[in-house]
C-alpha cells in the first residue's frame, strides 16, 4: 500500500469541510474583531479589537436572547428525557406491532421544521386553532355567550400569552421520539443476566428500574442527552415560523438573534461575536458532558461486572 | 419473527398506546386534512375530519409546472414547482456527494493508520455541534464577496461556465453554493455513523481481495461498499432529510431562481388567506421524508442508534 493512500481517501471530505466549514469559521472569528458591514469588503473594514464582544456584555437584548435560549434548551431536554425514557421503560416488552409503533413515533422527527412550525402555529391559533376548538368543545363558550354569562373557560391566546410554552410543546412533540428510540435500543441491549439476577433476588419493578436498568443505560442516556442538547441549541425554523421570535423578545433564541442581527441590522461583526459566544457555550457543555459520560461509563462497567459475578 | 410470543397486556395499556399514536400522528393528519380543504372551511372549522377533499390547493401550489391551467386560477402566484425542482436537485446532489466523500473518509479512518488520523477524527466530532446559525454570517459573507471572482479568467470563468449563477460569478445564488455547504455540514455525521458500519466488515475479506491483486480503491468500491449497504441507506436518509428540510442557510444563499421549498413556505406562512395552499406546499415538502420513514424506518433507527450508542 502506498503511503499516500489514506490521504487520497480523506482528501475530498477534508477539502469540502475546509472550504465550507473551517475556513468560514476562521473567517467569522476574524470578522468578529471588525466593524463588519456587509456592503464592504471585509479587509477594508475597521479593526475594533474586542469591541463587539464587550458591547454584547452590556446589551440587554443579547442577555434576553441568551436566557431564552438556555430556558428553551434545558426545558425541552429535561422534559423530553423524562417522557422519552419513561415511554421506553413502559413499552419495553413484547407487544404486537412494536415496529409499526416505532415507525409512527419517528415520523415527527423526519418532517421539515418549517412545516412543523406551520402546523403548530395553526393548532395554537386563537380562533381557528385545534386546541381552542377542543376547549370550545368542552366548555362550549358560544352557549355561555348566548345565555349572557361569562364562560368559565376562555379561548387561550397560546402564541400571544404563552409563546415560549407553545414553542417548547412543539419541540417536545418533534424530538421526544429521538430519546424514546435510543433509550429503547439501550434497554433492549442490556445484559439479560443482570436483570434476571435482580428478579430472582426479588427486586420490585421500580427497584429494577432504579438500581439496575437506569444505571446500566446511563452511558447511552448521557450521550443521547448531549446530542439532544446540542440540537436544541440549533433549533430555529420551528420558532421562526411559529412566533418569529416574538411577541417582543419572548421567544427570540440566540440563533434567531444572530440571523436578525446579520440580516436586518446588518451588524455582521456583532453577529459573528454572538456566534462565537454560542460556540463557546456549546463547547463547554460538550466538554462537561464528556466528563460526565466517562464517569457514568466507569460506574456502569463496574455494575455490569458485579452483576455477571453474581449471575 | 414467527417464534416471538407476545405477552398479554392490560387493556389500559392499549388505550395508552392509542393515545400516544394519536398525539404523534395527529398534527400530520391535521396538515394533510387542511391541505385538502378550501380556506373557508379551514377558518370556519366545520365538519372536523369529515369534509369534501379538494385538490385545488395542490393545483394552486403547482401551477407553474402543471400541464393544464387550473380553472380557479387567473394567474400563477405561488411558483412552487420551480422551488420543488430546486429542492430535489440540491438534496439529491448533496446527498450523493456527502455519501461518496463520507464513506471514503470513514474507511480511511477505520482501516489505515496515518499521521493526523486522530486530528481528523476529533475535528469531525467537534464540528457536529456547530449550529447552522453560526455558519450563516461567514458563509453569507464569503459566498457573496470572497468567493466571488469578478474577473473573466481562471476559476471565476470556470465556475460561471460550469455551474451558472449570477453575472458577477459568486457562489451565492447558485445551486452549487448551497450544495457545498450542505455537503460540508453533513459530512461529520455521515463519517461518524459509517465508521461503526465499516468496523464490522471482516478484514479477511479485504485481505483476500488484495491478494487477488486489487488496489485499495478497488477493494473499497467492490468489497467494502456492497457490505455496508444498510449503513449507506441510513446515512443517505439522514443527509437527504437535512438537505431537504434546511431553511436558514438556503435562505441566505439562494436567489429567486435557486430558492428551495422551505424558503417559499416561510415567505408565505404569514398570509392567512392562501392558508390551504401553504398547507399543500407543506404537505408536498413532508411527503418524501414521510415515505422514507414508512419504508425504511429500520434503517433510520439503526442509523440513529449507531450514532449515539457509539458516542
Amino acid at each position: 500500500m502506498n503511503r499516500m493512500t489514506p490521504y487520497m481517501f480523506i482528501a475530498p471530505a477534508a477539502l469540502v469541510m475546509a472550504l465550507a466549514l473551517f475556513y468560514p469559521i476562521g473567517y467569522m472569528m476574524w470578522g468578529s474583531f471588525r466593524d463588519w458591514d456587509p456592503t464592504q469588503n471585509i479587509s477594508e473594514t475597521e479593526f475594533v479589537g474586542m469591541a463587539n464582544y464587550v458591547r454584547l456584555w452590556g446589551d440587554a437584548f443579547f442577555w434576553e436572547s441568551f436566557s431564552v435560549t438556555l430556558i428553551f434548551a434545558f426545558t425541552v431536554v429535561v422534559v423530553e428525557m423524562v417522557i422519552g425514557v419513561g415511554l421506553a421503560l413502559l413499552l419495553d416488552r413484547n407487544i404486537r406491532g412494536m415496529s409499526v409503533l416505532r415507525t409512527l413515533f419517528i415520523l415527527p422527527m423526519m418532517i421539515a421544521p418549517v412545516v412543523v412550525g406551520l402546523v403548530w402555529r395553526f393548532m395554537f391559533h386563537q380562533t381557528y386553532g385545534t386546541f381552542n376548538r377542543f376547549l370550545d368543545w368542552i366548555a362550549g363558550w358560544r352557549i355561555w355567550e348566548w345565555l349572557g354569562i361569562e364562560s368559565p373557560i376562555q379561548p387561550v391566546d397560546w402564541l400571544g400569552q404563552n409563546p415560549l410554552l407553545s414553542v417548547i410543546i412543539a419541540d417536545i412533540w418533534q424530538w421526544t421520539p429521538f430519546i424514546f428510540i435510543l433509550s429503547l435500543a439501550a434497554l433492549q441491549s442490556l445484559p439479560r443476566s443482570a436483570l434476571e439476577a435482580a428478579r430472582i433476588d426479588g427486586a420490585t419493578g421500580w427497584q429494577q428500574v432504579w438500581f439496575i436498568k437506569l444505571p446500566l443505560m446511563a452511558p447511552v442516556l448521557v450521550v443521547t442527552m448531549l446530542l439532544r442538547l446540542i440540537d436544541a441549541f440549533k433549533v430555529l425554523e420551528v420558532i421562526l415560523v411559529m412566533t418569529g421570535g416574538g411577541p417582543g423578545l419572548s421567544t427570540e433564541i440566540l440563533a434567531l438573534r444572530i440571523a436578525r442581527t446579520a440580516r436586518e441590522f446588518r451588524e455582521l461583526g456583532e453577529a459573528a461575536a454572538m456566534s462565537n459566544y454560542l460556540l463557546m457555550l456549546l463547547m463547554l457543555l460538550t466538554l462537561g458532558m464528556f466528563a460526565f459520560n466517562r464517569w457514568t461509563e466507569a460506574r456502569s462497567r463496574k455494575l455490569k461486572f458485579a452483576a455477571e459475578e453474581e449471575g | 419473527m414467527a417464534d416471538t410470543t407476545y405477552e398479554r397486556q392490560n387493556p389500559a395499556f392499549y388505550v395508552l398506546i392509542a393515545i400516544l399514536i394519536l398525539m404523534s400522528v395527529g398534527p400530520v393528519i391535521i396538515l394533510l386534512a387542511n391541505s385538502m380543504r378550501l380556506d373557508v372551511d379551514i377558518t370556519s372549522g366545520v365538519g372536523g375530519l369529515i369534509f369534501m377533499p379538494t385538490i385545488r390547493n395542490y393545483e394552486t401550489a403547482l401551477c407553474d409546472i402543471l400541464w393544464y391551467e387550473p380553472e380557479h386560477l387567473r394567474f400563477c402566484q405561488i411558483r412552487f414547482g420551480g422551488a420543488f425542482i430546486n429542492s430535489i436537485i440540491i438534496a439529491l446532489i448533496s446527498t450523493a456527494l456527502t455519501l461518496i466523500f463520507g464513506c471514503m473518509a470513514a474507511y480511511a479512518l477505520v482501516r489505515f493508520k496515518f499521521m493526523g488520523r486522530d486530528t481528523v477524527s476529533l475535528s469531525t466530532l467537534a464540528v457536529r455541534m456547530i449550529p447552522p446559525a453560526v455558519l450563516l454570517v461567514p458563509v453569507f459573507g464569503l459566498w457573496n464577496n470572497a468567493f466571488c471572482l469578478d474577473n473573466d479568467y481562471g476559476v471565476g470563468e470556470w465556475i460561471r461556465d460550469t455551474f451558472g449563477g449570477r453575472g458577477d460569478v459568486c457562489l451565492a445564488g447558485t445551486h452549487s453554493g448551497i450544495i457545498i455547504v450542505y455537503v460540508a455540514m453533513n459530512l461529520p455525521f455521515v463519517i461518524w455513523i459509517l465508521q461503526s458500519f465499516i468496523v464490522q466488515v471482516p478484514k479477511s475479506l479485504e485481505e483476500a481481495a488484495r491478494v487477488d491483486g486489487a488496489g485499495p480503491f478497488q477493494v473499497f468500491f467492490l468489497v467494502v461498499l456492497p457490505l455496508i449497504k444498510p449503513g449507506l441507506a441510513a446515512a443517505s436518509i439522514f443527509t437527504f432529510r437535512i438537505a431537504w428540510n434546511e431553511y436558514l442557510l438556503a435562505s441566505a444563499l439562494a436567489d429567486r431562481d435557486t430558492m428551495t421549498v422551505p424558503i417559499l413556505i416561510v415567505n408565505n406562512a404569514s398570509e392567512f388567506d392562501g392558508l390551504g395552499t401553504i398547507f399543500a406546499t407543506g404537505m408536498l415538502l413532508a411527503i418524501p421524508p414521510i415515505l422514507f420513514t414508512l419504508f425504511a424506518s429500520r434503517q433510520i433507527i439503526t442509523g440513529m442508534t449507531a450514532g449515539a450508542v457509539k458516542g
